[in-house]
């Protein structure tokens, strides 16, 4: 795992090295290839844009290596991951999350510490519009995509009444920069049946079908390197012992240039599991071309 | 689902305001002398960048940055006449990418940015240029 990891962190470092000479890249403007959902797609810290990772133009290749820390009130999780955009068109992601239910798990009788870890492998695919050239639009940039996820924690899933340990999620994006406003709007529709995003399995006792849960970000441009804005994340409820709410986040979001971001969220995450209002700093650093 | 009805409020607000006519905006700008002083400066920027500079070193400067005046002040209602070439026969057959595209963009965010323009009043100006990538991008 550790080398599959490092692989898959390395590899868009050792493209940006090897392409650079083939391919030119990095084409895009700053900020436009988003930053890395807690899934590891582009677009904001919870909800994914239609915009292809990393900075390629429809000549070249983009990609970039996340790491994001959640440190939530009875909580943690960590992600990293890659994301590869193929011209402008394909984006390829993979995330890899440890959430760790600290004291929490001692408490539900799992121990001190126990993690939950899952794995997230991302397509999304660019269907039409360009978010940020078509000013003379209202058409937005469209893209679809797929988050297929394995939970490493089967037995518990079950236990606590998820019917799956894996499960894929399909969405459908819109985003669009209205420049006049330095204000960008995205709007997702997710059908999926993860508990908690998948953390606590798929499907469960009180409902195992796909639901269609909305997801919205805004993003206001302060200037060329900071952005800030919100996200809301509609969620399903499926289990019975756990009630689950929606989440939302405030975020800053700051690019100095196109190799690096860092985003910074206060984010709401209401009820997980025996917790009550949960909320947490997020903090998501960013390296790509 | 209070929060789609916000949106579809912010999506008429916007609509609204892009329609209306701007003078604000050519102000903000500093009129005709303000639009010279950020097209030199453009000029600057992309004869220093590689990426750009193999397309500007070899042309008219001055006479194209008399153009660039022009068709900005057009652009934000500054009540100037554009004389130039339409934007596709401008740049017909210089095999622009959208890289290049995007590395001009670049180059004119830089410039606005040195002569103190507002990030707001940059991004209206960008607004009105950013679609004609469709005439001017080849491959
Ligand atoms: C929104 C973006 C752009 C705008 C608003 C714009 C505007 C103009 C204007 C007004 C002219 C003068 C036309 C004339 O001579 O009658 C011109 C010419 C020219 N443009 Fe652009 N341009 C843009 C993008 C680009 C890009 C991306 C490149 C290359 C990287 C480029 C390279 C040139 C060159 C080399 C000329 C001079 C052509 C000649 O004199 O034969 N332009 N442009």
């Amino acid at each position: 795992m550790r080398i599959r990891q490092a692989a898959i962190i390395g590899l868009p470092i050792l493209l940006s090295a090897g392409v650079a000479q083939a391919l030119e890249y990095g084409g895009r403007l700053l900020l436009t290839g988003g930053v890395n959902t807690i899934e590891g797609a582009a677009g904001g810290g919870l909800t994914p844009w239609a915009v292809i990772g990393g900075y390629g133009t429809r000549d070249q290749i983009g990609g970039n290596a996340f790491f994001s820390h959640v440190e939530i009130d009875d909580y943690r999780l960590e992600v990293r991951g890659a994301v590869l955009g193929l011209f402008d068109r394909v984006e390829l992601s993979f995330a890899e999350q440890r959430f760790d239910t600290r004291q929490v798990g001692a408490a539900l009788g799992l121990g001190a510490g126990f993690t939950f870890r899952q794995e997230v492998f991302g397509a999304k695919i660019r269907l039409a519009g360009d978010a940020v050239l078509d000013q003379d639009l209202w058409m937005p940039q469209i893209a679809f995509g797929v988050e297929h996820k394995r939970n490493n924690r089967g037995a518990i899933l079950r236990a606590i009444g998820a019917r799956d340990d894996e499960g894929t999620d399909y969405y459908l994006s819109a985003t669009k920069l209205f420049l006049a406003q330095s204000t960008l709007l995205n709007a997702t529709l997710r059908a999926t049946k993860a508990n908690q995003a998948g953390i606590l399995g798929f499907g469960g006792d009180r409902r195992d079908s796909y639901r269609i849960q909305p997801e919205f970000s805004l993003a206001y441009l302060l200037n060329r390197h900071l952005a800030i804005g919100g996200e809301y994340r509609f969620k399903p409820n499926n289990l019975g012992i756990a009630k689950e709410d929606d989440w939302w986040d405030l975020f800053v979001a700051w690019a100095p240039n196109k190799h690096l971001s860092l985003t910074l969220a206060y984010v709401d995450l209401g009820n997980i599991v025996i917790r009550d209002r949960q909320s947490a700093t997020y903090l998501s650093l960013q390296v790509g071309f | 689902m209070a929060i789609a009805r916000y949106l579809v409020c912010l999506v008429a607000l916007f609509a609204a305001s892009s329609l209306r006519a701007d003078p604000e905006t050519f102000r903000a700008f500093g009129g005709v002398p303000g639009l010279t002083r950020v097209v030199d400066s453009f000029m600057e920027e992309l004869l220093a960048d590689p990426r750009t500079r193999p397309f500007f070193e070899s042309v008219d400067q001055q006479n194209l940055k008399r153009l660039l005046v022009e068709q900005f002040c057009a652009e934000l209602q500054g009540g100037c006449t554009y004389t130039g070439r339409d934007m596709r026969s401008a740049h017909q057959g210089q095999g622009i990418t959208m890289a290049d595209f995007n590395a001009l963009v670049e180059a004119l965010q830089k410039a606005m940015a040195r002569e103190g323009v507002p990030f707001r009043a940059q991004n209206k100006l960008l607004a009105k240029l950013a679609p004609m990538y469709r005439d001017i991008v080849e491959r």
